[in-house]
């Protein structure tokens, strides 16, 4: 398999990471422009990896939990790249882009697994995956966000306003950029599941609709809804909100890790 | 095509002389006219804000020669005895005034370091003398690198991010909770100078209403009217503290004035919705406590000044980085200089041989009487090929070789070496 696309995207991931360190550290704009443009030309290049691996291996990305954990790292990527654009705030970056480098990595450095191919295609399966995906990572950047909020407000709250604080977004924008992810994850997973629903209620014969993943599924769309619902509200907004945030996004790992390789028949890696 | 500079500033001249020296835009186009039509400058400009005046331009001549000049146009202009403003003015000449300039729109030299308003002064004197046909070519050029010099030193370094007062320190805490403070509401309490900068500082954010209340009704009146805000009773905690999300404190008062149950109860009308105070009484307004609510930020005198104090260091930690932008504009300005004036000297050289080798033909070939009219032409051709040889390349390459110019540093000596006074241009 050729590594030329993989390695340009760590490299650029590696740069985007470098520049929003720079960015944070001595607020120069340049850097943290450098930054979103590296960022960019990775997820070209992450795309064109993963599209390379699937072809390599003649399956989809999700197929194994390495390339779940790429495609994973992509949408992380493209949500964030969103949210900067839509909240013009770079200041995020330098947290954000560990965790994308980190599924890159671990998905790019491991060996593939050779697996049968699933038992489930189609555009609406593939849909449901992809959907469910986007609505993690969104989950997975709502959860950053919510650190970061706490992070700040701690900060704030002890009066150690240190060169840090005057470079990451006010409060309030953490907040709403937090909840624009979960937004984005919320309307993902609903899309997702009721396509994953679809989908299974049109394989041929008998299908179980009582696998645990459908419950922990519904279980964190309900979470997050009712985190939607509460961060909107004046006495949840802020530091609560925050941590309901990263208690749902535990549900979430859960789900991904314990749910998936132990208790979930249908469900592996995603 | 040298620059002189002549001024005064806050480090040099006391704001009683200050004033009188100062150009409001009529004097600045008046004296523009004048100075030029009275042959002492032929580009001007002049930048005056409550900091500084001070009068750039391009002399006729050296730039040494005309500053007494442009000394006694300034003593006469503003009615100002020259031994007073003697002492005060200082003067810069070519290298000097353009690092000069470029330190002044980098905040380098302002009495606040890297404020941000003397870029606009900059710019907006820039215009103003441009659109009065007072600059010219080395000004616009100058001066197009002064503002180049500001954006960048704002852009590419912290010098003038972080705010220098309590009262802008507290106001920029605001916005690093609330974001932008134009849907923000504001209370505050006591009417005296602090709290007016505040309220200054929060209108020039736009916040969206403020309210006013002191234990004299008068003098909240006052402020409320002054700011555009309203004036609310003093004592009527649970209303007036529903709706505001920034509140400033600044009242003399032996006890807090604001108890932490009054604001546990605000709050819990209020939906815990967060609020920022800011505490500039001594002894303090507010008690230590309310620190400790839901959603309450409480930030004192001393909290504020120490983050004033950080920032100040902050500031001048960026004093070198800053330098280094201004050292580089510096150089590629001189280096544009020299290149204008090195090309103007070979042309001068150019024309001045074309004269010369006419007379010089004629008076050698006069002897030469077998020469034919054709060979006399042919001769003629030759000598001007030779010369536009010898000097059209070191033109071209002048033109072309920046290290070229750099190196070439006293072009006055090369000037004085080929031409004549008479003949320089």
């Amino acid at each position: 398999m050729n590594h030329l696309f993989p390695i340009l995207t760590a490299l650029a991931y590696l740069l985007s990471f470098g520049m929003y360190v720079r960015f944070l550290g001595a607020g120069n704009k340049l850097t943290g422009r450098l930054g979103t443009l590296f960022l960019g030309l990775g997820l070209i290049t992450h795309y064109f990896a993963l599209w390379e691996r699937s072809r390599g291996l003649h399956t989809v990305p999700y197929h194994d939990l390495y390339g779940s954990m790429s495609l994973f790292g992509w949408l992380l990527a493209l949500t964030y790249l969103g949210l900067e654009l839509y909240h013009r705030q770079r200041s995020v970056g330098a947290f954000v882009l560990p965790f994308i480098l980190v599924f890159f990595l671990a998905a790019h450095l491991a060996p593939a697994d050779r697996l049968s191919p699933p038992a489930v295609h189609g555009v609406i399966f593939a849909l449901h995956v992809t959907l469910s995906i986007l609505a993690y990572a969104a989950f997975a950047l709502s959860f950053v966000l919510s650190l970061i909020f706490l992070g700040e407000e701690r900060l704030l709250r002890s009066h150690k306003v240190g060169d840090v604080v005057w470079r990451l977004p006010p409060l309030e924008l953490l907040d709403q950029m937090s909840r624009s992810s979960v937004l984005v994850g919320l309307i993902s997973i609903a899309i997702g599941t009721a396509l994953g629903f679809v989908s299974v209620d049109r394989l041929p014969g008998q299908n179980s609709f009582y696998d645990p993943k459908y419950v922990i599924t519904l279980l964190v769309l309900a979470l997050y809804a009712l985190y939607f619902r509460l961060a909107g509200s004046a006495a949840w907004r802020g530091a609560r909100a925050s941590k309901l945030c990263i208690f749902n996004f535990a549900i979430v790992v859960l789900s991904f890790t314990v749910v998936n390789l132990y208790l979930s028949h249908s469900h592996r890696y995603f | 095509m040298e620059i002189v500079l002549v001024g005064l500033n806050h480090r040099t001249a006391p704001v009683e002389v200050r004033e009188r020296v100062s150009f409001t835009a009529e004097q600045a186009q008046r004296a523009a006219e004048e100075l030029r039509a009275r042959g002492i400058l032929e580009e001007t400009l002049v930048l005056s804000t409550c900091n500084r005046s001070e009068v750039y331009g391009v002399p006729p001549e050296s730039s040494h020669e005309c500053a007494p000049g442009l000394s006694t146009f300034l003593s006469e202009f503003h009615s100002v005895r020259p031994d007073i403003l003697g002492v005060s003015l200082y003067h810069h000449y070519d290298r000097e005034a353009v690092r000069h300039l470029f330190r002044v729109a980098a905040g380098l030299d302002s009495m606040l370091l890297g404020e941000a308003e003397i870029l606009g002064q900059v710019r907006e004197a820039y215009k103003f003398a441009h659109e009065q046909g007072a600059t010219g070519p080395v000004l616009n050029r100058l001066f197009q690198g002064a503002l180049e010099v500001g954006k960048r030193v704002r852009t590419e370094t912290e010098l003038g991010t972080r705010p220098m007062s309590v009262a802008s320190a507290g106001v920029k805490l605001a916005e690093r909770i609330f974001g932008k403070l134009s849907d923000r509401k504001a209370l505050v309490l006591g009417a005296g100078t602090i709290s007016e900068q505040v309220v200054s500082q929060l209108r020039d954010r736009g916040i969206a209403q403020l309210q006013v209340m002191n234990r004299s009704r008068e003098r909240a009146d006052d402020l409320a009217n002054q700011f555009g805000g309203k004036m609310v009773g003093w004592g009527e905690w649970d209303t007036a503290l529903q709706s505001p999300d920034v509140v400033v404190s600044s009242v003399s008062a032996e006890e807090p004035v604001l108890r932490r149950d009054i604001v546990q109860r605000a709050m819990a009308a209020r939906g815990n919705r967060a609020l920022f105070l800011m505490d500039l009484g001594v002894p303090r307004n507010i008690d230590p406590g309310v620190g400790e609510l839901y959603n309450v930020y409480v930030y004192n005198t001393d909290d504020l000044s120490e983050i004033v104090q950080q920032n100040r260091n902050a500031r001048e930690s960026e004093i070198p980085k800053a330098r280094g932008i201004v050292d580089e504009h510096v150089s590629k300005f001189l280096s544009w200089q020299a290149s204008v004036e090195l090309v103007g000297l070979v042309d001068a050289l150019r024309t001045k041989m074309r004269e010369e080798r006419a007379a010089f033909i004629r008076s050698r070939m006069e002897p030469m009487k077998h020469l034919t009219e054709t060979d006399r032409a042919h001769v003629e051709k030759l000598m001007d090929e030779m010369l536009e040889k010898l000097l059209l390349e070191p033109a071209e390459r002048l033109r072309g070789e920046k290290e070229l110019r750099r190196k070439i540093q006293n072009v006055e000596a090369l000037r004085d070496l080929f031409l004549s006074n008479r003949e320089k241009p």
